[in-house]
Protein backbone atom coordinates (compact mmCIF):
# COMPACT_ATOMS: atom_id res chain seq x y z
CA UNK A 1 0.00 0.00 0.00
CA UNK A 2 3.52 2.38 0.01
CA UNK A 3 2.61 4.48 -2.68
CA UNK A 4 5.18 7.24 -1.58
CA UNK A 5 7.51 4.87 -1.66
CA UNK A 6 9.90 3.02 1.24
CA UNK A 7 9.14 4.69 4.65
CA UNK A 8 6.71 6.18 4.37
CA UNK A 9 3.04 5.65 6.04
CA UNK A 10 -0.29 3.96 4.43
CA UNK A 11 -1.85 7.43 2.44
CA UNK A 12 -5.16 5.31 3.00
CA UNK A 13 -4.85 5.16 6.87
CA UNK A 14 -5.84 7.63 9.27
CA UNK A 15 -2.38 8.95 10.49
CA UNK A 16 -1.12 11.83 8.55
CA UNK A 17 3.09 11.74 7.54
CA UNK A 18 4.66 14.87 5.19
CA UNK A 19 4.68 12.84 1.79
CA UNK A 20 8.42 13.89 1.02
CA UNK A 21 10.81 11.48 0.62
CA UNK A 22 13.40 10.42 3.36
CA UNK A 23 16.56 11.53 1.80
CA UNK A 24 14.98 14.93 2.45
CA UNK A 25 14.38 14.84 5.99
CA UNK A 26 16.85 16.06 8.28
CA UNK A 27 19.64 18.65 7.03
CA UNK A 28 20.30 18.84 3.32
CA UNK A 29 21.14 22.16 3.53
CA UNK A 30 24.13 21.11 5.33
CA UNK A 31 25.37 18.09 3.47
CA UNK A 32 25.38 20.34 -0.24
CA UNK A 33 27.66 23.59 1.50
CA UNK A 34 30.14 20.51 2.69
CA UNK A 35 30.11 19.59 -0.80
CA UNK A 36 30.48 22.62 -2.61
CA UNK A 37 33.51 23.84 -0.11
CA UNK A 38 35.57 20.99 -1.34
CA UNK A 39 34.77 21.94 -4.77
CA UNK A 40 35.49 25.27 -4.44
CA UNK A 41 38.97 24.02 -2.70
CA UNK A 42 39.82 22.29 -5.72
CA UNK A 43 38.45 24.92 -8.29
CA UNK A 44 40.95 27.26 -6.53
CA UNK A 45 43.63 24.48 -6.49
CA UNK A 46 43.84 24.06 -10.05
CA UNK A 47 43.79 27.64 -10.76
CA UNK A 48 46.38 28.35 -8.48
CA UNK A 49 48.26 25.59 -10.54
CA UNK A 50 47.66 27.24 -13.38
CA UNK A 51 48.70 30.13 -12.92
CA UNK A 52 52.01 29.43 -11.16
CA UNK A 53 52.53 27.29 -14.45
CA UNK A 54 52.28 30.43 -16.45
CA UNK A 55 54.55 32.63 -14.86
CA UNK A 56 56.99 29.41 -14.93
CA UNK A 57 56.75 29.53 -19.03
CA UNK A 58 57.09 32.80 -19.16
CA UNK A 59 60.23 33.26 -16.73
CA UNK A 60 61.50 30.72 -18.90
CA UNK A 61 61.22 32.49 -21.94
CA UNK A 62 64.00 34.99 -19.86
CA UNK A 63 65.92 32.11 -18.94
CA UNK A 64 66.18 31.76 -22.66
CA UNK A 65 67.14 35.22 -23.02
CA UNK A 66 69.92 35.26 -20.73
CA UNK A 67 71.61 32.18 -21.96
CA UNK A 68 71.07 32.33 -25.21
CA UNK A 69 70.90 35.72 -26.34
CA UNK A 70 71.89 34.99 -29.91
CA UNK A 71 68.79 32.56 -30.05
CA UNK A 72 68.29 28.67 -30.35
CA UNK A 73 67.94 25.86 -32.46
CA UNK A 74 64.81 24.07 -31.09
CA UNK A 75 64.51 21.25 -34.20
CA UNK A 76 63.70 23.32 -37.51
CA UNK A 77 62.89 26.00 -35.09
CA UNK A 78 65.34 28.86 -34.38
CA UNK A 79 63.55 30.78 -31.42
CA UNK A 80 64.89 34.52 -30.27
CA UNK A 81 64.22 34.99 -27.02
CA UNK A 82 62.46 38.85 -27.26
CA UNK A 83 63.93 41.59 -25.58
CA UNK A 84 62.92 43.16 -22.33
CA UNK A 85 61.76 46.01 -23.82
CA UNK A 86 59.37 43.74 -26.04
CA UNK A 87 58.16 40.86 -22.98
CA UNK A 88 60.30 41.51 -19.99
CA UNK A 89 59.50 38.19 -17.67
CA UNK A 90 57.96 38.37 -14.43
CA UNK A 91 60.78 39.04 -12.18
CA UNK A 92 61.63 42.22 -14.51
CA UNK A 93 58.38 43.50 -13.45
CA UNK A 94 58.51 42.53 -9.98
CA UNK A 95 61.42 44.60 -10.28
CA UNK A 96 60.33 47.69 -11.45
CA UNK A 97 57.45 47.44 -9.71
CA UNK A 98 59.41 47.86 -6.72
CA UNK A 99 61.50 50.87 -7.78
CA UNK A 100 57.60 52.48 -8.80
CA UNK A 101 56.71 51.85 -5.57
CA UNK A 102 59.89 54.12 -3.89
CA UNK A 103 59.02 56.47 -6.27
CA UNK A 104 57.49 59.25 -4.42
CA UNK A 105 54.93 59.49 -7.36
CA UNK A 106 52.99 56.63 -7.25
CA UNK A 107 51.18 57.43 -3.72
CA UNK A 108 49.93 60.56 -5.75
CA UNK A 109 49.22 58.17 -8.59
CA UNK A 110 47.38 54.90 -6.60
CA UNK A 111 45.62 57.91 -4.58
CA UNK A 112 44.54 60.07 -7.54
CA UNK A 113 43.06 57.07 -9.62
CA UNK A 114 41.45 55.41 -6.48
CA UNK A 115 39.88 58.41 -5.91
CA UNK A 116 39.12 58.50 -9.39
CA UNK A 117 37.73 55.22 -9.27
CA UNK A 118 36.02 54.93 -6.05
CA UNK A 119 34.35 58.43 -6.40
CA UNK A 120 32.60 57.67 -9.83
CA UNK A 121 31.81 54.25 -8.94
CA UNK A 122 29.91 54.56 -5.83
CA UNK A 123 28.15 57.78 -7.07
CA UNK A 124 27.16 55.90 -10.07
CA UNK A 125 25.39 53.14 -7.46
CA UNK A 126 23.97 55.55 -5.29
CA UNK A 127 22.52 57.18 -8.35
CA UNK A 128 21.28 54.09 -10.36
CA UNK A 129 20.28 51.83 -7.76
CA UNK A 130 17.52 54.05 -6.91
CA UNK A 131 16.75 55.15 -10.12
CA UNK A 132 16.30 51.78 -11.96
CA UNK A 133 14.15 50.45 -8.94
CA UNK A 134 12.16 53.45 -9.44
CA UNK A 135 12.10 53.15 -13.94
CA UNK A 136 11.47 49.20 -12.95
CA UNK A 137 8.52 50.32 -10.75
CA UNK A 138 6.94 53.38 -12.45
CA UNK A 139 6.44 52.72 -16.15
CA UNK A 140 5.68 56.63 -16.76
CA UNK A 141 9.19 57.58 -15.30
CA UNK A 142 10.51 55.13 -17.25
CA UNK A 143 8.92 56.24 -20.56
CA UNK A 144 10.29 59.81 -19.56
CA UNK A 145 14.09 58.35 -18.82
CA UNK A 146 13.96 55.31 -21.31
CA UNK A 147 15.30 57.45 -24.17
CA UNK A 148 18.18 58.97 -22.51
CA UNK A 149 19.34 55.88 -20.74
CA UNK A 150 19.30 53.75 -24.06
CA UNK A 151 21.24 56.58 -25.84
CA UNK A 152 24.14 56.85 -23.71
CA UNK A 153 24.07 53.59 -23.31
CA UNK A 154 24.36 52.76 -27.25
CA UNK A 155 27.15 55.89 -26.99
CA UNK A 156 31.19 54.47 -26.01
CA UNK A 157 30.68 57.17 -22.99
CA UNK A 158 34.78 57.78 -23.86
CA UNK A 159 33.69 59.76 -26.72
CA UNK A 160 32.41 62.65 -23.89
CA UNK A 161 35.86 62.79 -22.55
CA UNK A 162 36.66 65.67 -24.88
CA UNK A 163 33.47 67.60 -23.28
CA UNK A 164 33.87 66.18 -20.03
CA UNK A 165 37.55 67.96 -20.32
CA UNK A 166 36.51 71.41 -21.24
CA UNK A 167 33.55 71.08 -18.40
CA UNK A 168 35.79 69.67 -15.07
CA UNK A 169 39.78 70.46 -16.32
CA UNK A 170 42.17 68.05 -16.37
CA UNK A 171 42.10 67.40 -12.45
CA UNK A 172 40.48 64.14 -10.32
CA UNK A 173 36.71 65.39 -11.54
CA UNK A 174 36.72 64.78 -15.07
CA UNK A 175 38.01 61.27 -14.51
CA UNK A 176 35.31 61.01 -11.47
CA UNK A 177 33.12 61.95 -14.60
CA UNK A 178 33.94 59.96 -17.00
CA UNK A 179 33.95 56.32 -14.37
CA UNK A 180 30.62 57.50 -13.36
CA UNK A 181 29.28 57.47 -16.67
CA UNK A 182 31.23 54.37 -17.45
CA UNK A 183 29.24 52.42 -14.85
CA UNK A 184 25.92 54.31 -14.49
CA UNK A 185 24.61 52.59 -17.40
CA UNK A 186 25.12 49.10 -16.46
CA UNK A 187 23.61 49.87 -13.28
CA UNK A 188 20.51 51.19 -14.14
CA UNK A 189 19.70 49.21 -16.95
CA UNK A 190 20.04 45.73 -14.86
CA UNK A 191 18.62 46.87 -11.73
CA UNK A 192 15.38 48.25 -14.16
CA UNK A 193 15.17 44.84 -15.44
CA UNK A 194 14.98 43.26 -11.94
CA UNK A 195 12.30 45.29 -11.28
CA UNK A 196 10.64 44.34 -14.23
CA UNK A 197 11.23 40.55 -14.16
CA UNK A 198 9.05 39.96 -10.83
CA UNK A 199 7.42 37.21 -10.23
CA UNK A 200 3.71 38.32 -10.45
CA UNK A 201 2.50 35.49 -8.29
CA UNK A 202 4.77 36.93 -5.20
CA UNK A 203 3.29 40.62 -5.96
CA UNK A 204 -0.33 38.96 -5.91
CA UNK A 205 0.39 37.07 -2.56
CA UNK A 206 1.74 40.58 -1.21
CA UNK A 207 -1.17 41.98 -2.20
CA UNK A 208 -3.66 38.98 -0.97
CA UNK A 209 -1.84 39.61 2.73
CA UNK A 210 -2.79 43.47 2.47
CA UNK A 211 0.79 44.89 1.61
CA UNK A 212 0.78 48.55 1.29
CA UNK A 213 2.98 50.10 -1.94
CA UNK A 214 6.38 50.27 0.51
CA UNK A 215 5.94 46.82 2.05
CA UNK A 216 5.23 45.18 -1.30
CA UNK A 217 8.77 47.08 -2.34
CA UNK A 218 10.84 46.41 0.75
CA UNK A 219 9.80 43.03 0.87
CA UNK A 220 9.43 41.84 -2.61
CA UNK A 221 10.82 44.18 -5.47
CA UNK A 222 13.86 45.27 -3.18
CA UNK A 223 15.09 41.45 -2.67
CA UNK A 224 13.70 40.53 -5.70
CA UNK A 225 15.92 42.70 -7.61
CA UNK A 226 19.09 42.04 -5.94
CA UNK A 227 20.29 39.94 -8.18
CA UNK A 228 20.04 41.92 -11.11
CA UNK A 229 21.48 44.60 -9.29
CA UNK A 230 24.32 42.52 -8.45
CA UNK A 231 24.91 41.95 -12.48
CA UNK A 232 24.99 45.80 -12.67
CA UNK A 233 27.56 46.20 -9.99
CA UNK A 234 30.31 43.54 -11.73
CA UNK A 235 29.49 44.93 -15.25
CA UNK A 236 30.08 48.39 -13.74
CA UNK A 237 33.47 47.21 -12.50
CA UNK A 238 35.19 47.39 -16.36
CA UNK A 239 33.75 50.45 -17.77
CA UNK A 240 34.92 51.94 -14.77
CA UNK A 241 38.10 50.70 -14.78
CA UNK A 242 38.42 51.90 -18.68
CA UNK A 243 37.28 55.03 -17.67
CA UNK A 244 40.17 55.89 -15.05
CA UNK A 245 42.71 54.58 -17.79
CA UNK A 246 41.69 56.12 -20.57
CA UNK A 247 40.62 59.75 -19.21
CA UNK A 248 44.18 59.65 -17.70
CA UNK A 249 45.61 58.76 -20.86
CA UNK A 250 44.00 61.51 -23.08
CA UNK A 251 45.08 64.34 -19.83
CA UNK A 252 45.93 63.91 -16.41
CA UNK A 253 48.85 65.02 -14.10
CA UNK A 254 48.70 61.97 -12.07
CA UNK A 255 47.39 58.74 -11.90
CA UNK A 256 47.86 55.06 -12.51
CA UNK A 257 46.83 54.90 -16.23
CA UNK A 258 48.72 58.48 -17.04
CA UNK A 259 52.38 56.44 -15.39
CA UNK A 260 51.50 53.72 -17.73
CA UNK A 261 50.56 55.88 -20.60
CA UNK A 262 53.82 58.02 -19.86
CA UNK A 263 55.72 54.72 -19.57
CA UNK A 264 54.82 53.51 -22.71
CA UNK A 265 55.58 56.34 -24.54
CA UNK A 266 59.36 56.00 -23.47
CA UNK A 267 59.81 52.54 -24.08
CA UNK A 268 59.43 51.51 -19.71
CA UNK A 269 57.54 48.46 -20.95
CA UNK A 270 57.97 46.67 -17.54
CA UNK A 271 56.67 49.75 -15.74
CA UNK A 272 53.70 49.32 -18.07
CA UNK A 273 52.91 45.65 -16.94
CA UNK A 274 54.04 47.22 -13.20
CA UNK A 275 50.59 49.61 -14.03
CA UNK A 276 48.63 46.79 -15.41
CA UNK A 277 49.18 44.54 -12.40
CA UNK A 278 47.66 47.52 -10.33
CA UNK A 279 44.65 47.70 -12.50
CA UNK A 280 44.04 44.41 -12.41
CA UNK A 281 44.49 44.29 -9.22
CA UNK A 282 41.78 46.93 -8.31
CA UNK A 283 39.28 45.02 -10.67
CA UNK A 284 40.07 41.73 -8.63
CA UNK A 285 39.19 43.06 -5.27
CA UNK A 286 36.58 45.04 -6.28
CA UNK A 287 34.96 41.89 -7.82
CA UNK A 288 35.71 39.59 -4.83
CA UNK A 289 34.00 42.22 -2.60
CA UNK A 290 30.99 41.71 -5.12
CA UNK A 291 31.14 37.70 -4.96
CA UNK A 292 31.60 38.34 -1.22
CA UNK A 293 28.23 40.87 -0.92
CA UNK A 294 26.54 37.95 -3.56
CA UNK A 295 27.28 35.10 -0.96
CA UNK A 296 25.22 37.56 1.87
CA UNK A 297 22.68 38.10 -0.11
CA UNK A 298 21.90 34.84 -2.40
CA UNK A 299 22.62 32.35 0.12
CA UNK A 300 18.73 31.17 -0.75
CA UNK A 301 19.86 30.76 -4.27
CA UNK A 302 20.17 26.83 -4.94
CA UNK A 303 23.81 26.70 -6.02
CA UNK A 304 25.32 24.48 -8.75
CA UNK A 305 27.87 22.31 -7.63
CA UNK B 1 -33.35 23.51 -8.90
CA UNK B 2 -33.65 27.21 -8.08
CA UNK B 3 -35.08 28.07 -4.57
CA UNK B 4 -35.42 31.35 -4.18
CA UNK B 5 -32.74 33.33 -2.32
CA UNK B 6 -34.87 34.56 0.94
CA UNK B 7 -36.11 31.53 1.18
CA UNK B 8 -32.32 29.74 0.95
CA UNK B 9 -31.44 32.67 3.46
CA UNK B 10 -33.75 31.06 5.98
CA UNK B 11 -32.42 27.53 5.74
CA UNK B 12 -29.06 28.59 7.29
CA UNK B 13 -30.42 31.13 9.52
CA UNK B 14 -30.14 29.20 12.12
CA UNK B 15 -25.86 29.37 12.01
CA UNK B 16 -24.08 32.15 11.25
CA UNK B 17 -23.60 33.34 7.81
CA UNK B 18 -20.36 34.21 7.19
CA UNK B 19 -20.17 34.85 3.36
CA UNK B 20 -22.90 36.15 1.14
CA UNK B 21 -23.09 36.41 -2.56
CA UNK B 22 -26.15 38.20 -3.92
CA UNK B 23 -26.05 37.76 -7.62
CA UNK B 24 -22.45 38.79 -8.22
CA UNK B 25 -21.37 40.10 -11.80
CA UNK B 26 -17.49 39.93 -12.24
CA UNK B 27 -16.42 41.89 -15.61
CA UNK B 28 -13.00 41.91 -16.57
CA UNK B 29 -11.34 43.50 -19.72
CA UNK B 30 -8.73 41.34 -21.59
CA UNK B 31 -5.28 42.69 -21.92
CA UNK B 32 -4.57 41.87 -25.75
CA UNK B 33 -7.69 42.11 -27.31
CA UNK B 34 -9.17 45.12 -25.39
CA UNK B 35 -12.66 43.59 -25.04
CA UNK B 36 -14.70 42.95 -22.17
CA UNK B 37 -15.39 39.57 -20.98
CA UNK B 38 -18.28 38.55 -17.99
CA UNK B 39 -16.39 36.31 -15.62
CA UNK B 40 -19.19 35.38 -13.52
CA UNK B 41 -22.73 36.69 -13.76
CA UNK B 42 -25.49 36.34 -10.84
CA UNK B 43 -23.88 34.19 -8.55
CA UNK B 44 -25.91 33.95 -5.24
CA UNK B 45 -24.04 31.80 -2.44
CA UNK B 46 -23.96 31.75 1.04
CA UNK B 47 -21.22 30.34 3.28
CA UNK B 48 -21.78 29.07 6.66
CA UNK B 49 -19.49 30.11 9.92
CA UNK B 50 -17.16 26.82 10.23
CA UNK B 51 -18.21 25.54 6.81
CA UNK B 52 -16.23 23.95 4.13
CA UNK B 53 -17.53 24.48 0.65
CA UNK B 54 -15.99 23.54 -2.67
CA UNK B 55 -16.31 24.97 -5.59
CA UNK B 56 -16.08 22.60 -9.42
CA UNK B 57 -16.78 24.17 -12.71
CA UNK B 58 -15.73 23.66 -16.15
CA UNK B 59 -12.62 25.71 -17.31
CA UNK B 60 -12.61 28.77 -17.62
CA UNK B 61 -15.96 29.42 -15.44
CA UNK B 62 -14.68 31.80 -13.27
CA UNK B 63 -14.40 29.89 -9.99
CA UNK B 64 -10.78 31.53 -9.76
CA UNK B 65 -12.29 34.98 -10.97
CA UNK B 66 -14.87 35.04 -7.95
CA UNK B 67 -12.24 33.72 -5.57
CA UNK B 68 -10.27 36.48 -6.34
CA UNK B 69 -12.94 38.94 -5.43
CA UNK B 70 -13.70 37.28 -2.18
CA UNK B 71 -10.25 38.02 -1.60
CA UNK B 72 -11.07 42.02 -2.59
CA UNK B 73 -7.93 41.38 -5.34
CA UNK B 74 -10.33 42.07 -7.83
CA UNK B 75 -13.89 44.50 -7.71
CA UNK B 76 -17.23 43.30 -8.54
CA UNK B 77 -19.10 45.07 -11.20
CA UNK B 78 -22.54 44.04 -10.44
CA UNK B 79 -24.61 42.58 -7.32
CA UNK B 80 -22.90 42.22 -3.46
CA UNK B 81 -20.44 40.24 -1.51
CA UNK B 82 -20.72 40.64 1.93
CA UNK B 83 -18.24 38.72 4.76
CA UNK B 84 -19.68 38.99 7.72
CA UNK B 85 -22.71 41.89 6.55
CA UNK B 86 -19.80 44.05 4.97
CA UNK B 87 -18.92 44.40 1.63
CA UNK B 88 -16.28 43.52 0.60
CA UNK B 89 -13.83 46.05 -1.00
CA UNK B 90 -10.35 45.64 -0.81
CA UNK B 91 -8.14 42.10 0.81
CA UNK B 92 -7.94 42.64 4.62
CA UNK B 93 -6.83 40.23 7.26
CA UNK B 94 -9.90 38.29 7.81
CA UNK B 95 -9.56 36.55 4.48
CA UNK B 96 -6.18 34.05 3.37
CA UNK B 97 -5.31 32.69 -0.04
CA UNK B 98 -3.76 29.90 -0.51
CA UNK B 99 -2.48 29.58 -4.13
CA UNK B 100 -2.37 27.35 -6.55
CA UNK B 101 1.48 27.94 -7.06
CA UNK B 102 3.29 28.11 -3.88
CA UNK B 103 4.38 31.67 -4.72
CA UNK B 104 7.11 31.46 -1.44
CA UNK B 105 9.61 34.33 -1.12
CA UNK B 106 12.47 32.46 -2.26
CA UNK B 107 14.90 34.94 -0.17
CA UNK B 108 12.72 34.01 3.08
CA UNK B 109 13.36 30.53 4.73
CA UNK B 110 10.26 28.65 5.93
CA UNK B 111 9.55 30.43 8.96
CA UNK B 112 10.06 33.95 7.07
CA UNK B 113 7.07 32.94 4.66
CA UNK B 114 4.97 31.50 7.37
CA UNK B 115 5.08 35.06 9.44
CA UNK B 116 4.93 37.04 5.87
CA UNK B 117 1.52 37.54 6.28
CA UNK B 118 1.63 38.71 9.72
CA UNK B 119 3.49 40.48 8.91
CA UNK B 120 2.09 42.54 6.49
CA UNK B 121 -0.53 43.37 8.25
CA UNK B 122 1.44 44.91 10.98
CA UNK B 123 0.70 42.35 13.71
CA UNK B 124 4.15 40.64 14.09
CA UNK B 125 4.92 40.53 17.62
CA UNK B 126 7.24 38.64 19.79
CA UNK B 127 4.73 35.92 19.79
CA UNK B 128 4.14 35.47 16.10
CA UNK B 129 7.59 33.28 15.51
CA UNK B 130 5.46 30.69 18.39
CA UNK B 131 2.26 30.70 16.16
CA UNK B 132 4.32 30.26 13.19
CA UNK B 133 6.39 27.11 14.82
CA UNK B 134 2.95 25.42 15.49
CA UNK B 135 1.55 26.04 12.07
CA UNK B 136 5.21 24.93 10.93
CA UNK B 137 4.25 21.73 12.82
CA UNK B 138 0.84 21.31 12.09
CA UNK B 139 1.15 20.99 8.23
CA UNK B 140 4.34 18.01 8.84
CA UNK B 141 6.96 20.65 8.44
CA UNK B 142 8.65 20.52 11.66
CA UNK B 143 12.47 20.44 11.43
CA UNK B 144 12.57 22.20 8.43
CA UNK B 145 11.58 26.43 9.62
CA UNK B 146 15.20 27.28 8.52
CA UNK B 147 15.16 25.31 5.23
CA UNK B 148 14.81 27.73 1.88
CA UNK B 149 12.12 26.92 -0.71
CA UNK B 150 14.21 25.80 -2.75
CA UNK B 151 15.14 23.18 -0.42
CA UNK B 152 11.44 21.73 -0.45
CA UNK B 153 9.32 19.91 -2.74
CA UNK B 154 6.45 20.76 -4.57
CA UNK B 155 4.32 19.48 -2.51
CA UNK B 156 6.04 20.82 1.14
CA UNK B 157 5.93 24.42 -0.26
CA UNK B 158 1.83 24.14 -0.50
CA UNK B 159 2.44 22.85 2.94
CA UNK B 160 4.33 26.18 3.67
CA UNK B 161 1.80 28.15 1.66
CA UNK B 162 -1.30 26.79 3.65
CA UNK B 163 0.89 27.36 7.03
CA UNK B 164 1.38 31.21 5.43
CA UNK B 165 -2.58 31.32 5.15
CA UNK B 166 -3.36 30.03 8.57
CA UNK B 167 -1.09 32.14 10.37
CA UNK B 168 -2.93 35.24 10.24
CA UNK B 169 -5.78 33.26 11.58
CA UNK B 170 -8.34 34.43 9.10
CA UNK B 171 -12.53 34.21 9.42
CA UNK B 172 -12.15 32.38 5.66
CA UNK B 173 -9.65 30.26 4.25
CA UNK B 174 -9.95 30.65 0.23
CA UNK B 175 -7.68 27.82 -1.54
CA UNK B 176 -7.76 27.80 -5.12
CA UNK B 177 -6.62 24.49 -6.99
CA UNK B 178 -3.36 24.34 -4.75
CA UNK B 179 -2.91 20.69 -5.24
CA UNK B 180 -3.75 21.28 -8.95
CA UNK B 181 0.56 21.30 -9.44
CA UNK B 182 1.35 18.54 -7.58
CA UNK B 183 1.12 15.01 -8.81
CA UNK B 184 -1.26 12.15 -7.94
CA UNK B 185 -0.39 10.43 -5.18
CA UNK B 186 1.08 13.31 -3.59
CA UNK B 187 -2.45 14.95 -4.18
CA UNK B 188 -4.23 12.48 -1.87
CA UNK B 189 -1.65 12.59 0.82
CA UNK B 190 -2.27 16.41 0.99
CA UNK B 191 -6.31 16.15 0.90
CA UNK B 192 -6.02 13.93 3.40
CA UNK B 193 -3.67 16.11 5.30
CA UNK B 194 -5.84 19.43 4.33
CA UNK B 195 -8.72 17.35 6.18
CA UNK B 196 -7.00 16.68 9.07
CA UNK B 197 -5.60 20.32 9.21
CA UNK B 198 -9.33 21.81 9.21
CA UNK B 199 -10.87 19.71 11.65
CA UNK B 200 -7.77 21.02 14.13
CA UNK B 201 -8.28 24.71 13.13
CA UNK B 202 -12.29 24.09 11.30
CA UNK B 203 -11.83 27.58 9.27
CA UNK B 204 -14.78 28.79 7.12
CA UNK B 205 -13.00 27.64 3.71
CA UNK B 206 -13.77 27.77 0.34
CA UNK B 207 -11.76 25.54 -2.11
CA UNK B 208 -11.43 25.48 -5.71
CA UNK B 209 -10.78 22.77 -7.38
CA UNK B 210 -11.17 21.09 -11.09
CA UNK B 211 -11.13 17.65 -9.46
CA UNK B 212 -14.53 16.26 -8.29
CA UNK B 213 -13.63 13.95 -5.93
CA UNK B 214 -11.38 16.08 -4.20
CA UNK B 215 -13.76 18.36 -3.75
CA UNK B 216 -16.64 15.63 -2.63
CA UNK B 217 -13.67 14.63 -0.05
CA UNK B 218 -12.84 17.66 1.10
CA UNK B 219 -16.07 19.49 1.46
CA UNK B 220 -19.70 19.76 3.22
CA UNK B 221 -21.28 21.52 1.14
CA UNK B 222 -20.32 21.42 -3.57
CA UNK B 223 -20.78 24.28 -5.35
CA UNK B 224 -21.43 23.58 -9.25
CA UNK B 225 -20.60 26.44 -12.04
CA UNK B 226 -21.62 26.99 -15.24
CA UNK B 227 -19.35 27.54 -18.18
CA UNK B 228 -18.91 30.97 -18.82
CA UNK B 229 -20.31 33.09 -17.71
CA UNK B 230 -20.30 31.21 -14.33
CA UNK B 231 -23.93 31.03 -11.95
CA UNK B 232 -24.62 28.42 -9.07
CA UNK B 233 -26.00 25.25 -11.30
CA UNK B 234 -25.50 23.44 -8.28
CA UNK B 235 -25.81 22.97 -4.73
CA UNK B 236 -25.37 20.02 -3.32
CA UNK B 237 -24.54 19.09 0.45
CA UNK B 238 -21.88 16.09 1.38
CA UNK B 239 -23.50 14.03 3.78
CA UNK B 240 -20.26 11.66 4.88
CA UNK B 241 -19.11 11.34 8.39
CA UNK B 242 -16.13 12.94 9.29
CA UNK B 243 -12.84 12.60 9.99
CA UNK B 244 -12.28 11.01 6.67
CA UNK B 245 -9.86 8.91 5.44
CA UNK B 246 -8.87 8.58 1.71
CA UNK B 247 -10.99 4.94 1.50
CA UNK B 248 -14.12 7.04 1.57
CA UNK B 249 -12.93 7.50 -1.98
CA UNK B 250 -14.35 3.88 -2.46
CA UNK B 251 -17.48 3.66 -1.08
CA UNK B 252 -21.07 3.76 -2.84
CA UNK B 253 -22.51 7.25 -1.40
CA UNK B 254 -19.33 8.76 -2.60
CA UNK B 255 -19.34 7.84 -5.47
CA UNK B 256 -22.82 8.54 -6.19
CA UNK B 257 -22.03 12.05 -4.95
CA UNK B 258 -19.06 12.10 -7.42
CA UNK B 259 -21.51 10.79 -10.37
CA UNK B 260 -24.06 13.43 -9.51
CA UNK B 261 -21.74 16.03 -9.84
CA UNK B 262 -19.86 14.61 -12.90
CA UNK B 263 -23.16 14.46 -15.09
CA UNK B 264 -23.72 18.02 -14.19
CA UNK B 265 -20.29 19.42 -15.05
CA UNK B 266 -20.11 17.85 -18.53
CA UNK B 267 -23.75 19.06 -19.31
CA UNK B 268 -22.12 22.33 -18.48
CA UNK B 269 -19.07 21.36 -20.72
CA UNK B 270 -21.33 19.91 -23.53
CA UNK B 271 -23.35 23.51 -23.57
CA UNK B 272 -20.30 25.27 -23.50
CA UNK B 273 -18.46 23.38 -26.56
CA UNK B 274 -22.26 24.03 -28.30
CA UNK B 275 -21.83 27.77 -28.02
CA UNK B 276 -18.37 27.67 -28.91
CA UNK B 277 -19.07 25.75 -32.19
CA UNK B 278 -21.97 28.00 -33.02
CA UNK B 279 -20.41 31.44 -32.43
CA UNK B 280 -17.59 30.32 -34.95
CA UNK B 281 -19.75 28.71 -37.59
Amino acid sequence: MALQGMGQADPYGPVATPAEPEWLAGKPADARTGESRFHSYESKLIGLAAVIIFLAVWQGVGVIRAVWPEGISLGPLFFVAPTQLFLPTPVEIGQAFGTYARDPKFVKDVLTSGQELSYGYLLAAALAIPLGLLMGWYARFRYALDPFVTFLYATPRIVLLPLLIIWFGIGVESKVAVVFLGAFFAMIINTTAGVRNLDVNLIKVARSFGASDLQLFRTVALPGSVPFILTGLRLGIGHALTGVVVGEAVAAQFGVGQMMFVAGATFQSSKVFAGLVLIAGAGMLMTFTLQWLERRFDAWRPRPN
Amino acid sequence: MIIPLDQRRADVETVTVKLEARRVGIRYRRQRTGDELVAVDGVDLIVSQGEFVSIVGPSGCGKTTFLNAVDGLIPIASGSLLLDDRDITAPGPDRAMVFQQPSLLPWRTVMGNVIYGIEMQHRAGRESREIAKRLIDLVGLGGFAESWPSELSGGMQQRVNLARALATDPELLLLDEPFAALDAQTRETMQQELTRIWGETRKTAIFITHDIAEAVYLADRVIVFTARPGRVKLDIKIELPRPRDLRLKREVEFVAYERTIWETIREEVIRSETLRTRAVA
